[in-house]
Formats: structure tokens, sequence, C-alpha cells
């Protein structure tokens, strides 16, 4: 019998090829990651987006502008609120009116709260994908609690469609600022508890820390914004730096580490859960009085030009920029989303670490894939 | 010498990380009331949704069998996505003129978004939201649905 030649090639060219996802549970969504594999290390990465992809861009050319409100909470729908005042921000500095006080500030509560819930729901999943299941639990029973608050005051849980060019859908309810008080105080308590659980956990130093470094400079070239950005020292707070709505009122401090790795991701989160409250408390109180929104034309009519606007989301930097031609369509809309430009570090940061570390850094960057493909 | 000292101080410290967690976790084994969120389903007999809690679109009747929808069609107009839809009809008032009224008011639940746009622009205030939830249904076309009800009238003084 005639011997077949086995073909073996030097060790440094085989390759492993797996596909991570699309449904896999640590991405969060239907994100396919192609690793190759070299024995547990992982080589380099390959995203491949698009699976839900939407035309969210293209829907909104043939729509009116408060129509597209309700399509941005299903972009990053964990920070649906935040995406709805960006557009609005848009369209009312595109038409050059003047916001009261009040909406101003319930927009700011608002915009803290939905960060508040988005950064509990990273923890519980964060804490799920490194293997402390009670982690889910506990942040999922907490962002309840924010939820009930939109419930009652929006109508909606997640997809709450509470803003509209001119001010907000409805005024704020009655047991508002009562339940957003008590949640505080009560959250006030709860979060310590975060840190006993998970933050000082050995398990979970051993995973997170010098995993994943992103330099400054990275961070700046690929254009990681929000948490994941500033935990590698790159100060890119919109907040701070060009602040909408209430923000140039309120005292916060920008959240800022130099470490950039999977850990200090993390403790910019935690960090930031504290400072979303501290804005909170300054505001609640002292709701102005007013209308709860400006009487706005029937149909809404941008004049000629470009519109920008940029707004600082639970995850980074959302823009949107709209160009109109005068009529009640938009000619184009575009978005520049946080998490799409958040994703493309990820074959940069995790390469030459093991496959397990993958799971940790792509949770560190709380990447939301509706809102990489809208 | 020292190694062995840094490792047990290690081992000590993360056996201590672990126990600070267990705490945690142990404490709310004794208090389980403050671990759980809702009881669904079986609080289903006594669970109240917030009042504006935007469930499905309904068109509030009154004991009259009356609605306040003229059939304007501003509705359809500003929903996104075509889940309204606006069937009129010409019917002749009592002084003998004609006039366009509400024949369907045709909405399709499956298609809802609930950006409330309907219910905020209609002129007349016919439409609101019902706090009802469960939507399951067995066949799709059960999601269709006319919100004005059969032999239903306008309001006396809606214009
Ligand atoms: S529900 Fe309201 S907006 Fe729609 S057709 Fe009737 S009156 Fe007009
Ligand atoms: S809530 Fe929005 S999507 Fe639903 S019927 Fe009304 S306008 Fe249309």
């Amino acid at each position: 019998m005639e011997e077949k030649e086995i073909i073996t090639t030097p060790d440094e060219e085989q390759e492993y090829v797996i596909n991570m996802g699309p449904q896999h549970p640590s991405t969060h969504g239907v994100l396919r990651l192609l690793v190759s594999l070299k024995g547990e290390k992982v080589k380099s990465i390959q995203p491949h987006v698009g699976y839900i992809h939407s035309g969210i861009e293209k829907m909104c050319e043939s729509i009116t502008y408060p129509q597209i409100i309700h399509l941005t909470d299903r972009m990053d729908y964990i920070s649906a609120h935040i995406n709805n005042e960006a557009v609005c921000l848009n369209v009312e500095k595109a038409l050059e009116i003047d916001i009261p006080d009040r909406i101003k500030v319930i927009r700011t509560i608002m915009s803290e709260l939905t960060r508040l819930q988005s950064h509990q729901l990273w923890w519980a999943c964060f804490g799920m994908d490194l293997g402390g299941l009670t982690c889910f639990f506990y942040g999922l029973r907490d962002r309840e609690k924010i939820l009930d608050i939109f419930e009652e005051t929006c109508g909606g849980r997640m997809i709450v469609s509470y803003n509209c060019p001119g001010g907000l859908m409805y005024d704020i309810h009655p047991n508002f600022q009562k339940r957003v008080k008590d949640f505080i105080k009560y959250f006030r308590k709860i979060l310590p508890e975060y840190d006993q659980l998970l933050t000082g956990n050995v398990i979970f130093h051993e995973r997170s820390r010098g995993i994943g470094k992103l330099t400054k400079e990275d961070a700046i070239s690929f254009g990681v914004t929000g948490p994941t950005g500033r935990a590698s020292g790159f100060s890119c707070d919109v907040r701070k730096h060009e602040p909408y709505s209430a923000y140039d009122r309120v005292q916060f401090k920008e959240i800022l580490h130099t470490e950039g790795d999977t850990f200090a991701r993390y403790i910019a989160r935690i960090d930031e859960m504290w400072e979303s409250m501290n804005i909170i408390e300054q505001l609640i109180d002292n709701i102005p009085e007013g209308p709860f929104a400006v009487k706005m034309k029937p149909v809404i009519k941008l004049p000629e030009g470009e519109y920008y606007q940029r707004v600082e989301t639970a995850r980074g930097e959302l823009g949107v920029y709209i160009i109109s031609d005068g009529n009640k369509n938009p000619y184009r809309v575009k978005f520049r989303s946080p998490n799409f430009s958040n994703l493309s570090v990820l074959n940069h940061i995790a390469s030459g670490f093991k496959i397990a570390d993958l799971v940790a850094i792509g949770g560190s960057l709380d990447l939301i894939i509706p809102d990489i493909d809208r | 010498m020292r190694s062995i000292i840094n490792y047990l101080k290690e081992i000590i410290f993360g056996v201590w990380s672990l126990l600070k967690g267990m705490k945690v976790t142990g404490s709310y084994f004794f208090r389980p009331g403050t671990i759980v969120t809702q009881k669904y389903p079986s609080n289903r007999k006594d669970l109240v949704m917030f009042d504006r809690f935007k469930g499905e679109v309904v068109m509030p009747h009154n004991e009259k069998n009356e609605h306040k929808c003229t059939g304007c069609g501003i509705c359809e107009l500003n929903c996104p996505n075509g889940t309204i839809e606006i069937i009129s009809k010409t019917i002749i008032t009592e002084d003998g003129k004609k006039k366009k009224a509400i024949d369907k008011h045709i909405y399709r639940l499956s298609m809802c978004t609930f950006c409330a746009l309907c219910v905020k622009t209609c002129p007349s205030n016919a439409l609101a939201f019902s706090q009802k939830f469960e939507h399951a249904v067995f066949n799709r076309a059960l999601l269709i649905k006319t919100l004005n009800k059969p032999g239903s009238q306008l309001m006396k003084g809606v214009e």
C-alpha cells in the first residue's frame, strides 16, 4: 500500500480559526468575531458586523424629524434616552430654539439615570461573563428600580421615546422626584456591595489586571471614547468639553485613569456611577418651573444646511450629523456611534492574550451591537 | 523565604476577598425578600401597571358607544411605520349635509413601535394607551385590530 505523505507546516504558521458568535452569550448580540488562534493565544480578530443591520440612517431620510426619535431608541437601546436627546438637540440647534431650563434639567436627570442603569446592566453582564452569576441578579435588581422610574414617567422601560424636538413628550410624573431620591439613597448603600462582591475579588483581579492594555495614543487614534477611552487617560467627556443641556451648571469630575487595562475600564465605570448620582442629586431638588415643551410648528422643516451635535452616551461619544435641504425629511442623517469605534480597537488590544481573556476584554468594552449595525 | 511569605500572603488575601463577597451573598440568603423584583406571573391578579405605560393604542368609548375620532387621518400621517390605516366614509348629518366620518380605524399591533406620536398629535384626543401588555396570540391576524367598536358613533360636540 502506498503511504500518504503527511504535510506538515512549521509551527509558526499553524493557526486555528474559530468563529466567536454570531450567537455567543458574551458578545451580547449578533456580533461575529473571526478569531485566529495559535494554541490558546489570540493571533488576530476580525469582527464581522452587519448581522442585524437595520438601515436606520437610510430610513431616517424618508421620515420626518419627530419620527426619527423613535428609531434612535433602537440603536443603542441601553442609552435610548441619550440618543433621543442628541437628535432633539440637533434639531433645536438648527431651528435656533431657546429651550426652557425645566426641559434642560429634566433631560439631564434622565440622561444620568440612563447612564446609571446602563452601567448597572454592564456590571451585571460583565460579572456574568467572568463567571460571577450572582452579579447578574444584583445588577438587574437595582436596574429594575430605574426602569420603574422610566416606566412611570415615560411609559416605556428601555425604549422610552421621551424626547421630542422642542422638549419632552409629557411632564414628569408627580412621584418622579420622590422616587429618584429614594433610589439614590438606596443605591448609595448598594454600590459598596458591588465592590465587595466583584471589585475586590481575587479571581476577578487575576482575570482583569494588565489584560487588554490600551494606551492613550491608541485610544485617540482609534477614536475610542467613553469610559473605555477615559480609562486610558484620554480626556473625552463631551459633558465636560462641550456641555449641553444642564451639564454646565453641575459640578462633577471627569473620571480619568491611566492604566488602560480591563480593570481600569471596570473602575472607570464604577466611578462614573458615583458621579452620575452626584449630578442627579444636585439637580433633583431644583427642577425649575415652566413648560415641558416648546410649541413647535406641526411640520418641522430645518433650514438648508449641515448640523452636528455630540452627546456623551453611556458608551462614548454619539454624533448626529444632519444635512437638510429645507424639506420636512432630512437629506442625509449620519450617526457617529461610539460602539463602532470601540469595536475597532478589539483586534489591537486582545491579540496576544488568551482566548478566555477575549471575553473579559470584549465585556469591558461594553459593546451594544445594534449601535454598531445601525 | 520572602517569596514563600508573599505566596502565603496572596493566598490569605485571596481567600479573604472571596469571603467578603460571600458575606454579601450569604446575607441575602437570609433576607430573600430584598432580592426579588417581581413574582410574575403569580402576581398577575394584583399587578397594577403605571397609568402611563404604553401597552397598546386604544380608542376609549363612553357608555353610549361613542368615541371622539373624526377620521381626520392625522394619526395615520404621523405614524412612522404605517401602523394605522384610516378608512373613512361619507355620512349625511341630520341637517342634510355630507360629512366625512370614520368607518374603520385599523391598528396593526404587530407593527406598532409605541412612539406615542399618534396619541399625542390626535387633535380630538381620541386615542389613548391601555396598560395591557400580554399580547401573545396564536394567529398573527388577531393583531390587526379595528379600534372603533362596531356601531359606534362620534361623540356629540366633537368636530
Ligand atoms: S384618531 Fe385622532 S388623529 Fe386619528 S383619525 Fe381619529 S381624530 Fe384624527
Ligand atoms: S404609537 Fe407610534 S407606531 Fe404605534 S400606532 Fe401610534 S404612531 Fe404608530
